[in-house]
């Protein structure tokens, strides 16, 4: 058994009514939890693609991943390897602020190369996207001021280089039986 | 006008398909399908379906309860290896399936049930008799469809037919809206499915075979373990072929029964909670295990931690990759069909022969029989009632069984000798699953003989498809194994519960008189002289028959291993076995 760490998978899926209670009920059924989740359409508008964190060690992962696989809906499954993915999420942030510690504010949000997107007299709106490191970071950051409300899309992810997600190192559509369970 | 003609008149250009209202359009699907019967009972959004049906052509069996219609479209798939058709209107017709849709799931059996829904407009609004059946469903079918227009239907039905007969099979759910079967749209029924997501492996790898007929001929103690896959698959010519080839002990799950003769003199019976001490001894010693079509279920391994603690080698050969490395991680995993991977396997290897494996096999097989304490006089013993069905049909009729001591029983005693001819609720142990499944089996296989051996509270649970099995004269021999309790329960509840039989009495009730009610034959057996004339009388007689066989209240069943044991500790009728 290797460590529980956080995996992220990249599943392309139908884009049909009801394709996301069949993914994420899947997971919580077979005891699986769900770190984190995005769902989108694609270039093709047949098609949506959601990037799935999922916490576990390698054996877990390939049983959701195998389980994920036999949904009829779902038609690839590729894990993203840490070392060769950028993965981004993007969350709003609501701060306390007035006249008196907005410059302060506004220079961490430079620092982070955020962005405010709305004022208001007591209050600033940041929105900020990065990895999960840097969106945590500058919550922390921000805490002291106040935080009024956060939202966060969720991570999403794409495999570096010029190949599409498909022919990354592990593409793991129609399970062979080489590997399988090993 | 059948579906062929239709599908011809769309293959010309000019002629434009022709417009059928989508109740019609279901019909055809279902006649291109082959569909011989529609088990169901109707309801206000199953109306124009029923209507479409009137003068179908289609045979319609009207169950009595929609729990027995998915299990009698389960019967006759398990029975015929064709896909079991159930059809339930809306609301509490179509969650009445969810137990049958269940139960065929667990057990990977092909069915297609249709439920009607309320019209399209009035989804989502809590309708009268409005159900989400496709979200209620969704853990427990292979793949489920809300059909949103009649031009989406045609698609739908051959799409669920697909799912539900190939890879691993399932049971496959359409909702039909009520006023989506009475839109008109063009029919034509679609020759090819469009299903990017779904590709099941059939092949297996051959590199994986050529390692797994290494291991086999280098085995010293090898087994053969033998479950419902090899069944669904066909494969119970090659399970033969390969064990006789090299020589295999052959153990079965429960529902893997029958793909490898049960009389067999390389057989050890099943194996697990109830399995035969032999089979059990087998799997704690073997070196080499070959799981075919079978998942490791608790039922089968007891405590994971002292499964098979001699094995070497386990070779897992299924067609799900999801079943590998689930419970129990293989050496050799092969993912492919188990008859397309053995057929291959078998070229691969070599005659061989155990000797010395085999003569430690009968030595158990002679210490540790299976085994039942004498009757005292006049007393009926449960397990002499299933040998004695054994016995007078020469292990041709196929069996149906409810869930219970009577179920471990039938295995146990009922020696089967081919497959599909032994019909049980293996994954979800399902009560009430018996006399349904037996009436869609004696309807897919008119030919057999057909016995429901039945347990007294189990057959309570499905009892009113006494009236369709009447209506029809549908010709099943329902055995109940009248213990007067719930049998199973008192047994653990004797064992782990210091007898406190707590709801587990059920009592005395007459089910003969039940039976007359039904217009039904009925036979009351109470003495052990009488079990086999009634059982000859039964068989003799052209119709449906329940015999009440009265037998001893607290027999136990063994070999028993405790839930989560080993299964190297077994307790017998008299106590532990060594
Ligand atoms: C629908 C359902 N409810 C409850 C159970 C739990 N259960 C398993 S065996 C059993 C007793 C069955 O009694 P009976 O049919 O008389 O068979 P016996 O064990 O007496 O042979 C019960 C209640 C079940 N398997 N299925
Ligand atoms: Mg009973």
């Amino acid at each position: 058994m290797t460590d529980r760490r956080e995996h992220t998978l990249s599943v392309l899926v139908e884009n049909r009514p009801g394709v996301l209670s069949r993914v994420a009920g899947m997971f919580s059924r077979r005891g699986f939890n769900i770190e984190s989740i995005a769902v989108g359409t694609t270039e093709d508008p047949r098609y949506s693609r959601m990037t799935i964190v999922v916490l576990g060690d390698d054996g877990d992962v390939e049983q959701v991943t195998k389980q994920l696989h036999k949904l009829v809906d779902v038609i690839k499954i590729s894990e993203l390897d840490p070392a060769e993915m950028v993965e981004r999420e993007l969350a709003l942030i609501k701060v306390s602020a007035d006249r008196s510690n907005r410059s302060e504010i506004l220079q961490i949000v430079d620092i982070f190369r955020a962005k405010i997107v709305d004022v208001s007299d007591r209050s600033l709106v940041v929105e900020v996207t990065g990895d999960t490191d840097k969106v945590k970071a500058i919550v922390d950051l921000l805490r002291p001021f106040g935080i009024k409300e956060i939202v966060r899309t969720g991570r999403v992810g794409m495999a570096r280089g010029p190949r599409g997600v498909e022919g990354s190192r592990r593409a793991v559509q129609g399970l062979e039986a080489v590997g399988a369970g090993s | 006008m059948s579906a062929m003609e239709l599908a011809v008149s769309t293959g010309g250009r000019k002629t434009p398909a022709p417009k059928l209202p989508g109740a019609r359009a279901l019909v055809e699907c279902l006649k291109a399908e082959g569909v011989e019967y529609i088990f169901g009972h109707p309801g206000g959004a199953v109306l124009p379906i029923y209507d479409a049906l009137y003068d179908s052509g289609l045979k319609t069996i009207l169950c009595r309860h929609e729990q027995g219609a998915a299990h009698m479209a389960d019967g006759y798939a398990r029975a015929s290896g064709r896909p079991g058709v159930c059809l339930a209107t809306s609301g509490p017709g179509a969650t009445n399936l969810v137990t049958g849709l269940a139960t065929a799931f667990m057990d990977s059996i092909p069915l297609v049930a249709i439920t009607g829904n309320v019209a399209r407009a009035l989804i989502g609004r809590d309708a009268f008799q409005e159900a989400d059946i496709t979200g209620i469903t969704l853990p427990i079918t292979k793949h489920n469809f809300l059909v949103r227009t009649a031009r989406e239907l045609p698609g739908a039905i051959r799409a669920a037919f697909h799912i539900a007969t190939t890879g691993r099979p399932g049971p496959v759910l359409v909702d039909i809206p009520k006023d989506v079967g009475l839109e008109e749209a063009p029919f034509s029924y679609p020759e090819t499915v469009d299903l990017p997501g779904y590709k099941p492996t059939y092949k297996g790898h051959i590199r994986q075979i050529l390692a797994a007929a290494r291991a086999i001929m280098n085995a010293k103690r090898p087994l053969l373990y033998v479950g419902g896959g090899a069944i669904a698959s066909g494969a119970h010519r090659e399970v033969r072929a390969l064990a006789e080839k090299c020589h295999l002990p052959v153990t079965m799950t429960l529902m893997g029964l029958g793909a490898f003769p049960g009389d067999h003199e390389q057989s050890l019976g099943m194996l697990g909670m109830h399995g035969t001490a032999y089979a059990n001894y087998a799997v704690q010693n073997c070196d080499v295990l070959i799981a075919v079509g079978a998942r490791f279920d608790d039922r089968v391994t007891g405590n994971l931690k002292t499964f098979a603690p001699r094995v070497e080698q386990i070779i897992h050969i299924d067609i799900d990759p999801a079943e590998i490395g689930k419970n129990v991680v293989p050496h050799i995993p092969i993912v492919g069909d188990c008859r397309t991977v053995l057929s291959v396997l078998l070229e691969k290897v070599k005659e061989k022969r155990h000797p010395e494996w085999w003569q430690q096999l009968e030595e158990w097989k002679r210490e540790y029989p299976l085994q039942y304490p004498a009757a005292a006089p006049g007393e009926i013993k449960p397990q002499a009632v299933c040998e004695a069905i054994y016995e007078v049909t020469g292990g041709e009729a196929i069996v149906a069984t409810d869930v219970g001591q009577h179920q471990m029983w039938a295995a146990q005693y009922y020696k089967v000798r081919h497959p599909r001819h032994f019909i049980s609720s293996g994954g979800l142990g399902t009560m009430g699953f018996g006399l349904p499944a037996g009436i869609g089996a004696k309807l897919a296989r008119p030919g057999k003989e057909v016995f429901v051996i039945a347990g007294d509270g189990s057959f309570q649970m499905n009892i009113q498809e006494l009236a369709t099995a009447a209506e029809h004269n549908i010709a099943v021999k329902v055995a109940i194994i009248n213990n007067q309790y719930l049998g199973m329960v008192r047994q653990w509840q004797e064992f782990f519960h210091g007898r406190r039989y707590s709801s587990s009495y059920l009592g005395s009730l007459d089910f003969v008189t039940i039976a007359k009610g039904y217009g039904i034959k009925g036979i009351l057996v109470t003495d052990p002289d009488d079990v086999r004339p009634a059982l000859e009388e039964a068989r003799a007689h052209d119709g449906p028959v329940v015999m009440d066989f009265r037998v001893t209240q607290e027999e136990n069943c063994f070999p028993m291993v405790p839930a989560g044991g080993s299964n190297s500790e077994m307790l017998g009728p008299k106590g532990w076995m060594e």
